[in-house]
């Protein structure tokens, strides 16, 4: 499936915007990001989100993600 | 057991507006705020601050403070360790200065003593030695490469060469191809634009009682948007088990974003832990300003372009952000949510973080998108002036909607703002004329807003009555909405409820009251656990017929045979299954606990009109209107206060508030007479408008409320000038002097 | 330093205490006689939180010594509702959903009141700057401005 990231992480990802994991869910998709593209560690480590089809999940592992969903890569938030 | 589900759900409770359950306490002056509690034996603790802007911390002397009769405790860091986790370390660091001292106000050292006045005297028998540095308060200057070096070592590997080591992060998004999209464009306008740092201005300063005893354990009272994130951090800090510190939220005088992490709590615990002794700390309003969050001074250029009939070709924006002596991600929010209103084929957003001498930033509402947008919003309307456009037509031209690629990358699903902006064009408002002096200002607004941790238990109580259970301070009315949910699902009257906030050692961690999270989450965990208790009370009742739970139905507080086929039983009300619960299992009671996700983005445009004195720079706010998608508006007043609240904030940002350092690195301003929050004579009648676009992802439809609104103003505001004075303002707050400067400078 | 002994009435009821002679009356209201619905905002008169009547006159507290008052009448908010009965401000600051957070409430009900004493009828111009001294910053101050408006309606009729 595909995961889009946001700009400034194509530097580690060989100028790729958009990358290929196999998996199903939220976790696979960081521990598959992590080791195809190790240069990614060290942003997944401070903390993403994940955009599901529009929806933003900060943390949750088990956040199912099926091959047509649209998975989106973001900074970890926080609000005021 | 049958959830009765009915097609357009039509609500009894929600979205009608019962008066609020603190209401009574906090106007006879009974509501506990964090300075309102005491205890036996209590001192009092203060804190030594430093009158240096950057400086090497050479030497401490506290003998002498020791020494006078009633000071039972001082410390400086050497009282606490040094944490491995670089976030939690910042955080130890703010609150007390290790090594150098990194802004004017830092903590360097901190007394208890038997009274405030023998604590005052304390701090002055402590003898710092500093070796002053050079200084930056800029963030523009922070930049450079040969700028001082406010904190080494904390460059993300994000950075590419060639910045001072102030830079820590830098981020980019976007999509689309800039350079075929501007070349569409008839025209192009590029500007820059600066907003000045500002304070959440709550009006409670930071106030805590901690009292540990020999034994290790503690209790913390203290005002806090988020209990459990305090006794993470203060457990942490301390060293510390969770389990082994109670944290109670007191009554909270506003947060606004401020409150959402620690000042003076690991201090008075630590006092405390030394003195053996309860410890009170209050915050002076100095203070406040000198130590505590304010937001991001920003500096951004902007380049959009425009066809003639007023689309958006491409758009690109560079944000510099500066949170202060400490790395901050906010620029990473103001750069996601700066064209989230629109639908663009190219766009392109660059942020950095950047180190300054100034207070480590906190959260305040909405965190970096007022700033993006506020520039933003500005190059739009400079375009529909120059094109001779209708700015609220341009804005439904381009306007993000269901299917939208947002600017930061996911797909945006049902959101409000093409509702927001046919409510704004069908206004009165819109079309009032204007007089000589006179601007109409527009701006579009946008927040995320989150879900997170949340723990919810719902006690069905032996009259029936019911007891929630939850762990966010409320902050703006939610125990009203709260209660009104779980009112609903169990349909039971809103007065049969009772909502309040447990301390942390009542129910499971709970993230803070932050990113408009509570009325979406707390209230998705209220009704999930009312669910559960409506669950069990099915069971009980299905077991005393002798039927299958599955012929049993719940409905307006009763329990009833599902069809006539289930058997003919007589309604069970929720009263009679409480009172009889001892005989029929124990008692009853509803639970949920989850990380809650599927919050939806909030929305919001806003109209201002405003009239110039061209003389005095003076400017004075005529009319203004806020639209805003709720989702579903629970308690329409509070709805209605979030949006009122947050233009007011955002009014005040755009047109007075700044935080003003000297030449020697020192805050000007850090008091109310000269840090100027509007007061109700500065303001005009904010008429909310309220759309309800439901959230999918809520059983009801709420989305967040509380952040939106405190966007839009920075723009509307600024707009609003510009075309009053005929030129265009690029930088915040547009204070008489500012606005002068700009007319002179323009030769108008 | 010595301390004084003050006697005046507060709420209608006597009331003494000693304090030093640099400690403010919001000190002695608050850490003295338990008065806590008095809140401190700024210590420096620019935010009204600490809002009382000294001898029918509405002045911050902060601003006030503590030594001072010998004698005076002084009222705060503890003594604005009779027994259980909310006075009229009170119980339309409610139903307006005219606070929040509630910490500025307790100074701009003693504010309010002392406005409605003098002027029955006020408009909402007259509002918002007798008003100017009490900072509110969650609500924008519409609803506030509503309730004070509601109450004295009501007040006149009563």
């Amino acid at each position: 499936m595909k995961v889009k990231i946001w700009g400034s992480l194509r530097r580690f990802t060989d100028g790729r915007g958009e990358l290929e994991v196999e998996a199903k869910n939220f976790k696979q998709v960081l521990d598959g990001l992590a080791e195809q593209y190790p240069g990614l560690k060290p942003q997944i480590e401070r903390g993403v989100s994940l955009a599901l089809d529009g929806r933003i999940y900060r943390e949750s592992w088990f956040a199912e993600v099926r091959p047509d969903s649209e998975v989106v890569l973001m900074p970890y938030m926080t609000g005021g | 057991m049958n959830m009765r589900v009915k097609g357009e759900r039509a609500f009894k409770v929600v979205g009608t507006r019962p008066p609020r359950p603190d209401g009574v306490d906090k106007v006879i002056g009974r509501a506990l705020y964090g300075a309102d509690v005491s205890a036996p034996g209590m001192l009092t603790g203060h804190i030594l601050r430093s009158p240096h802007a950057h400086a090497e911390i050479v030497s401490i002397d506290t003998s002498a403070a020791e020494a006078l009769p009633g000071v039972k405790a001082v410390i400086t860091s050497g009282d606490f360790g040094v944490p491995e986790d670089s976030a939690l370390r910042d955080v130890q660091d703010h609150c007390m200065a290790r090594g150098k001292v990194l802004y004017d106000g830092h903590a360097v050292a901190a007394v208890a003593a038997t009274s405030p006045a023998v604590a005052k005297a304390a701090l002055k028998l402590i003898k710092v030695e500093y070796r002053k540095l050079p200084h930056v308060t800029d963030v523009d200057e922070a930049m450079k490469p040969d700028a001082p070096v406010v904190q080494s070592g904390l460059v993300h590997e994000t950075v590419a060469p060639g910045f001072s080591e102030n830079v820590t992060s830098y981020c980019e998004f976007g999509h689309g191809d800039l350079e075929a999209g501007f070349a569409k464009a008839d025209r192009i306008i590029e500007r820059s634009f600066t907003t000045a740092a500002t304070h959440q201005g709550y009006i409670e300063p930071h106030a805590c009682l901690a009292s540990m005893n020999a034994d290790g354990k503690a209790d913390l009272w203290c005002c806090t948007q988020g209990h459990y994130h305090v006794r993470a951090v203060c457990s942490a800090i301390l060293g510390m088990e969770a389990s082994q510190l109670k944290v109670t939220a007191s009554e909270i005088g506003g947060g606004f974003g401020g409150k959402t992490t620690v000042f003076i709590e690991p201090v008075a615990l630590a006092l405390s832990r030394k003195s053996g002794r309860p410890v009170k700390m209050v915050m002076s309003r100095d203070e406040v300003f000198r130590a505590t969050g304010p937001t991001v001074a920003t500096s951004t250029d902007v380049k959009i372009g425009m066809t003639k009939d007023g689309r958006i070709t491409a758009a690109e924006a560079r944000l510099r952000y500066s949170g202060g002596a400490f790395p901050c991600g906010t620029v990473e929010m103001g750069a996601q949510a700066a064209f989230a209103p629109y639908d663009l084929d190219a766009v392109r957003t660059y942020g950095w973080n950047v180190l300054t001498n100034r207070p480590k930033e906190a959260s305040y509402r909405a965190p970096g998108a007022p700033q993006a947008i506020y520039a933003v919003e500005s190059v739009v309307d400079e375009l529909c002036l120059e094109l001779g456009l209708d700015p609220l037509d341009v804005r439904v031209k381009n306007a993000a909607q269901k299917g939208t690629l947002s600017s930061y990358g996911p797909t945006f699903d049902d959101i409000g703002l093409m509702a927001t902006l046919e409510a704004a064009k069908a206004h009165p408002h819109w079309s009032a004329p204007l007089g000589p002096n006179q601007g109409r200002g527009f701006s579009a607004g946008f927040w995320f807003n989150f879900g997170g941790n949340t723990c919810v238990t719902l006690n069905i109580n032996t009259d029936g009555t019911v007891s929630v259970t939850e762990g966010n301070p409320d902050i703006g009315g939610s125990r009203a909405s709260i209660s009104q949910m779980a009112a609903e699902e169990l349909g039971v009257p809103y007065e049969k409820v009772r909502t309040v906030i447990g301390d942390t050692t009542s129910i499971g961690h709970s993230d803070i009251t932050d990113g408009s999270r509570v009325t979406f989450a707390v209230g998705l965990a209220t009704i999930k656990a009312a669910r559960d208790a409506i669950q069990k009370m099915c069971s009980r009742v299905a077991q005393i017929w002798g039927i299958d739970e599955e012929a049993v139905v719940w409905e307006d507080g009763y329990v009833k045979p599902a069809s006539p086929n289930a058997g003919d039983f007589k309604p069970m009300s929720i009263e009679e299954i409480a009172a009889i619960s001892f005989q029929t299992g124990g008692p009853i009671a509803g639970h949920h606990e989850v990380n809650a996700e599927g919050a939806g983005v909030s929305f919001g445009v806003h109209i201002a009109d405003v009239e110039v004195d061209p003389e005095t720079g003076a400017t004075k706010v005529l009319r203004y209107t806020v639209f805003q998608d709720a989702g579903k508006a629970v308690h329409p007043d509070y709805v209605e206060g979030q949006m009122q609240g947050g233009a007011a904030q955002g009014i005040g940002w755009a047109l007075n508030e700044e935080y003003i350092y000297g030449e020697d690195g020192r805050l000007q301003n850090p008091g109310f007479l000269d840090y100027r929050v509007p007061v109700a004579s500065d303001l005009p009648r904010i008429e909310p408008v309220i759309l309800e676009i439901p959230n999918p992802g809520h059983p009801y439809g709420v989305r967040g409320v509380g952040e939106t609104s405190i966007v839009p103003p920075l723009a509307a505001l600024s707009n609003a000038v510009s075309r009053a004075l005929g030129v265009r303002m690029t930088r915040l707050p547009m204070s008489p002097p500012t606005i002068l400067k700009a007319v002179s400078a323009a030769g108008v | 330093m010595k301390s004084i002994h003050v006697a005046a009435t507060i709420n209608g009821d006597p009331a003494e205490f000693v304090c030093e002679p640099q400690e403010t009356l919001l000190d002695v209201l608050r850490n003295r006689l338990g008065l806590t619905g008095v809140k401190e905002g700024c210590g420096t008169g620019d935010c009204g939180a600490c809002s009382v009547t000294v001898n029918g006159r509405l002045v911050c507290s902060c601003l006030v010594l503590g030594g001072e008052v010998q004698g005076a009448e002084i009222g705060t908010i503890e003594g604005m509702a009779d027994a259980d009965r909310l006075h009229p401000l009170q119980q339309s600051f409610i139903d307006n959903a005219a606070l929040q957070c509630g910490v500025c409430t307790p100074g701009i009900l003693v504010a309010a009141e002392a406005l409605l004493k003098k002027n029955p009828d006020p408009t909402e111009t007259e509002i918002r700057y007798w008003l100017a001294g009490n900072l509110c910053r969650c609500t924008g101050y519409d609803k506030i401005v509503q309730a004070v408006q509601d109450a004295a309606q009501q007040m006149r009729g009563a």
